[in-house]
C-alpha cells in the first residue's frame, strides 16, 4: 500500500516538475511587477490604510491594472503602527516576496525603522505619507522618492497663516514621536509671535488630553496649534470641544481634520483651519477624475493620504515606461522619476534634489454641503515650497 | 491655584475610571483568589456593547444601560464556562488561562466588529464645560464620570458592608470552606461576584469610550494601571482600591502637568518636552515599588485574611 502511495506521489511530482519546466518560458515573457505595500490596516487608524489602499487600487484601475505596460501584483502588509512590525514586514517583502517596488508608510517612526533594509537592498520605494526630516536630509537615498511632504512644511504654512491672523501667543500640542516633534518645530520656524507652551503626549496610547488642555487654558494663549493624525485627531477635537475651549481659544491644526475624520467630527470641525498640499476640490483634470471616481466607488471624499498614494502609480508608471520594462535598470528609473513627468492630482510639481516634492500649500476649511461635511480650499499659503533640509542631503549621482 | 484645582479634577476623574476597573479586579482577586488578566477584555466588551446598543437604540443612556446588562451576562457566562475549572489551582495556571481568554476575546471582537474600532459620540448637550467654582470651567462629561463613579462606589459599599449578599461575600473571602459547609451556594456566589466585577469593568470601558476610542486591546494598558492600584491599595480591599485609584490618578495627571516644566528648570526646553512625559509615566511605578518595599500588604490590607 505504502509503495503505491509513494509511487503516485513521485509520479505527481514528476508531472508537476515537467509542467513547471514547460510553463517557465511563458512566465518570463509575461513579467509581473510585484509591489509591496506597507500601511496600517488594523486598530483605530485602519481607516487611513484602507483609504490609501482604495486610492492605490483606483489608480491601478485608471492605468488598466498595468504599470509601464506590465501587469501588477500588490502585496498589502499591516504595520500595526509599530516600528518593529513595520521593519519586519518590509524585510519580508524584500527578502521572501522579492518585490520590485515598495509603496506606502504612514508613520515617520515606522518608515525610519524600515529605511535600512530598503536602502541596503536598493529597493525602489515611493513613500506616500511619512515625511520625517531625516529622509529629506541626511538619510536621503537614490531610490527612495516621496509623494508627500516633509513633516514641518505643513505646520510652517500654518505658522505663516497664524501671523496673518495676528496671533501673538500660541500653545503647541502634539504626540511624542518623530513626526510630532517635526510638526512643532515647523510651526516654530515660521511663527513670529511667542510660543508659550509646548506639550508632547505619549504616542500612540495616550488618548486623554485633559491635563494638556487644562494647561493650555491656564496659559491663556491667543491660539492653540495641534497635530493629531487619525483617530487621535477625533479625540483631540472632541475633548477640545468638551472642555468648552472652542468658543474661547481658536485651534489651528495640521493633519488632524481630514475626510476620514469629518463624518465623525461633523459640526465640531467647522471653524478649525488646517493646511494641506492637496484638497479634494483642487481644479485640475487629474484630480477631478480621481475624486469623482473615488466618490462613485466609496461614497465619500478621498483623504490626502489617498491622494499621495494615488500619485505613486503614475510616478512608477513613468519610471518603468522610461526603461521599457527593464526593472534592473534602477538608475534609468531613478532619472525618469526625478523628472516628475506625470499628471499629479495636486497639480504639477518638481522634485527637489532629495526626491521630496516642491509644491504649494493651501489653507483648508470645513464646509457643510447638504448633509455632508467636506473640506474646501480657501487660499494658497505658500507657493513652490521646498523643505529646509535638502542641503543636508548628499545624494549620490 | 485655579489651575491646580482643575488638574486635581482631571486626576480624580482618571482615578474614578481606575477605581471602576480595580474594584472588580480586587473583588475577584481577594474573594475568589483568581488572577484575572482578561479583566481588560471585559472593559473592552463593555465599550463595544455600548457602541452597538447606542447605534441600535439611538439613545446614549439606553445604550449604556443595555451595554451594562450585556457585559454582566457575558461576564457570568465567561465565569461558568472558562473560569470555574481554574479555581483552587496555581496562580500560574490562572495567568495562563486568562491570558488565553484575553487573546480569544481580542480575536472574537475582530470577528464580530471588525478591526477598525468605533467611536461613541456624546449627545450635543454634554459637549460643554460647566463652571464648578467661579473661574473654573470643567468638561461636563468628565464631571458626570466622577459623579457616576462616586455613586457606584457608594452602592458597592452598601452592597458589601450592609447587605446579606455582601456579608456572604466577605465571609467567602475569609473562609470559603466554612461558608460552603454552612449551606451557602458558593458557586453561585462566585458567579455573581464575577458578573459584578465584569459589569464594573464594562461600565469603566463605556464611560471612557466617548473620551477615547473603542478598539481592540483598549483594556490592556489600563489593566496594568488597575493592577498597580490594587497592589498599592491592598489586595481584596475595596476601600484600598478607591484610595489608591485616586492617588494613582492624581500622581499620573500631576506628573503630566508639572514634570515637564520642572525638568525644564534644570535642563533644556526640548529635554523637558520629551523627558517630562517619560518621567511622569514612571512615577506611579516608583510609588508601587515603594509600597511593596515598606508595606507589602498594601495601604489598606483587607481584614480577616
Amino acid at each position: 500500500m505504502n509503495k503505491i502511495v509513494k509511487r503516485c506521489l513521485l509520479a505527481g511530482c514528476a508531472v508537476a516538475a515537467f509542467a513547471a519546466v514547460v510553463a517557465a518560458p511563458t512566465v518570463a515573457q509575461q513579467k509581473t511587477i510585484k509591489i509591496g505595500f506597507v500601511s496600517t490596516f488594523s486598530g483605530p487608524v485602519a481607516a487611513i490604510g484602507n483609504d490609501m489602499r482604495n486610492s492605490f487600487e483606483l489608480a491601478l484601475d485608471h492605468h488598466g491594472r498595468k504599470i509601464g505596460g506590465l501587469p501588477v501584483e500588490v502585496i498589502y502588509e499591516d504595520d500595526q503602527i509599530k516600528p518593529e512590525v513595520g521593519v519586519q514586514k518590509t524585510q519580508k517583502l524584500i527578502e521572501s516576496d522579492k518585490v520590485d517596488f515598495l509603496v506606502g508608510y504612514i508613520w515617520s517612526n515606522v518608515m525610519l525603522a524600515s529605511l535600512k533594509p530598503i536602502v541596503d537592498s536598493k529597493t525602489f520605494t515611493v513613500i506616500t505619507n511619512a515625511g520625517a526630516s531625516q529622509l529629506s536630509g541626511e538619510l536621503c537615498s537614490p531610490y527612495v522618492f516621496s509623494t508627500s511632504w516633509n513633516n514641518d512644511q505643513t505646520p510652517q504654512a500654518i505658522g505663516l497663516y497664524m501671523n496673518q491672523k495676528n496671533v501673538k501667543k500660541v500653545f503647541l500640542i502634539g504626540p511624542n514621536y518623530a513626526a510630532g516633534k517635526d510638526m512643532l518645530e515647523g510651526v516654530a520656524a515660521t511663527f513670529k509671535g511667542e510660543i508659550i507652551g509646548r506639550e508632547l503626549t505619549a504616542w500612540p496610547n495616550q488618548l486623554d488630553f485633559s491635563a494638556e488642555l487644562s494647561k493650555a487654558r491656564a496659559a491663556k494663549p491667543d491660539a492653540i496649534f495641534a497635530f493629531y493624525p487619525g483617530g487621535a485627531g477625533i479625540q483631540f477635537i472632541t475633548q477640545y470641544a468638551q472642555s468648552g475651549l472652542k468658543g474661547q481659544i481658536p485651534l489651528y491644526t495640521a493633519f488632524t481634520i481630514d475626510s476620514l475624520s469629518l463624518p465623525r467630527l461633523k459640526d465640531l470641525a467647522i471653524g478649525i483651519p488646517g493646511a494641506q498640499h492637496w484638497v479634494r476640490d483642487l481644479p485640475n483634470d487629474a484630480n477631478k477624475k480621481y475624486v469623482a471616481d473615488f466618490r462613485a466607488k466609496h461614497k465619500n471624499d478621498p483623504s490626502f493620504y489617498g491622494s499621495q498614494t494615488y500619485d505613486a502609480v503614475p510616478l512608477l508608471d513613468s519610471a518603468v515606461k522610461a526603461v521599457k520594462g527593464d526593472l534592473s535598470n534602477k538608475d534609468g528609473m531613478r532619472r525618469a522619476a526625478e523628472k516628475a513627468d506625470f499628471k499629479s492630482v495636486r497639480g504639477n510639481f518638481k522634485f527637489g534634489p532629495n526626491h521630496m516634492p516642491i509644491q504649494n500649500f493651501y489653507l483648508q476649511d470645513t464646509v457643510k454641503e447638504g448633509e455632508e461635511y467636506r473640506l474646501k480650499t480657501v487660499a494658497t499659503i505658500t507657493e513652490n515650497d521646498q523643505d529646509k533640509h535638502w542641503q543636508k542631503c548628499k545624494m549620490p549621482n | 491655584m485655579l489651575y491646580l484645582i482643575e488638574q486635581c479634577l482631571n486626576g480624580i476623574q482618571l482615578g474614578m475610571l481606575l477605581f471602576l476597573l480595580a474594584a472588580g479586579l480586587t473583588l475577584i482577586f481577594g474573594i475568589m483568589d483568581l488572577v484575572n488578566l482578561a479583566h481588560g477584555s471585559l472593559y473592552m466588551l463593555g465599550a463595544y456593547f455600548a457602541a452597538t446598543f447606542i447605534t441600535l437604540t439611538d439613545s446614549f443612556l439606553a445604550g449604556l444601560g443595555l451595554g451594562l446588562v450585556a457585559t454582566l451576562v457575558a461576564g457570568m457566562f465567561m465565569e461558568v464556562i472558562a473560569i470555574r475549572p481554574l479555581y483552587g489551582r496555581d496562580h500560574l495556571d490562572h495567568v495562563l488561562g486568562t491570558f488565553g481568554l484575553l487573546i480569544f476575546f481580542n480575536e472574537l471582537v475582530r470577528l464580530i466588529w471588525g478591526p477598525e474600532g468605533r467611536t461613541i459620540s456624546l449627545p450635543p448637550e454634554m459637549l460643554t464645560a460647566v463652571q464648578v467654582v467661579p473661574g473654573i470651567y470643567y468638561p461636563l462629561y468628565r464631571l458626570i464620570i466622577i459623579l457616576a463613579t462616586l455613586s457606584v462606589a457608594a452602592l458597592l459599599y452598601i452592597l458589601v458592608m450592609r447587605t446579606r449578599v455582601g456579608m456572604l461575600i466577605r465571609a467567602g473571602a475569609s473562609n470559603r470552606e466554612m461558608v460552603g459547609a454552612l449551606g451557602v451556594n458558593i458557586k453561585l456566589l462566585y458567579t455573581l461576584v464575577f458578573g459584578l466585577g465584569a459589569a464594573l469593568a464594562g461600565f469603566a470601558g463605556m464611560m471612557q469610550a466617548p473620551i477615547s476610542f473603542v478598539q481592540i486591546g483598549m483594556g490592556e494598558n489600563i489593566l496594568i494601571l488597575a493592577f498597580v492600584v490594587i497592589i498599592i491599595g491592598g489586595i481584596g480591599s475595596i476601600r484600598g482600591a478607591f484610595v489608591a485609584a485616586v492617588i494613582v490618578g492624581l500622581i499620573d495627571t500631576m506628573g503630566r502637568a508639572f514634570l515637564p516644566d520642572a525638568v525644564r528648570l534644570f535642563l533644556s526646553y526640548s529635554a523637558g518636552s520629551s523627558l517630562g512625559p517619560a518621567l511622569s509615566s514612571m512615577l506611579i511605578y516608583a510609588l508601587m515599588a515603594g509600597v511593596l518595599i515598606f508595606r507589602p500588604e498594601g495601604l489598606f490590607p483587607a481584614v480577616g485574611k
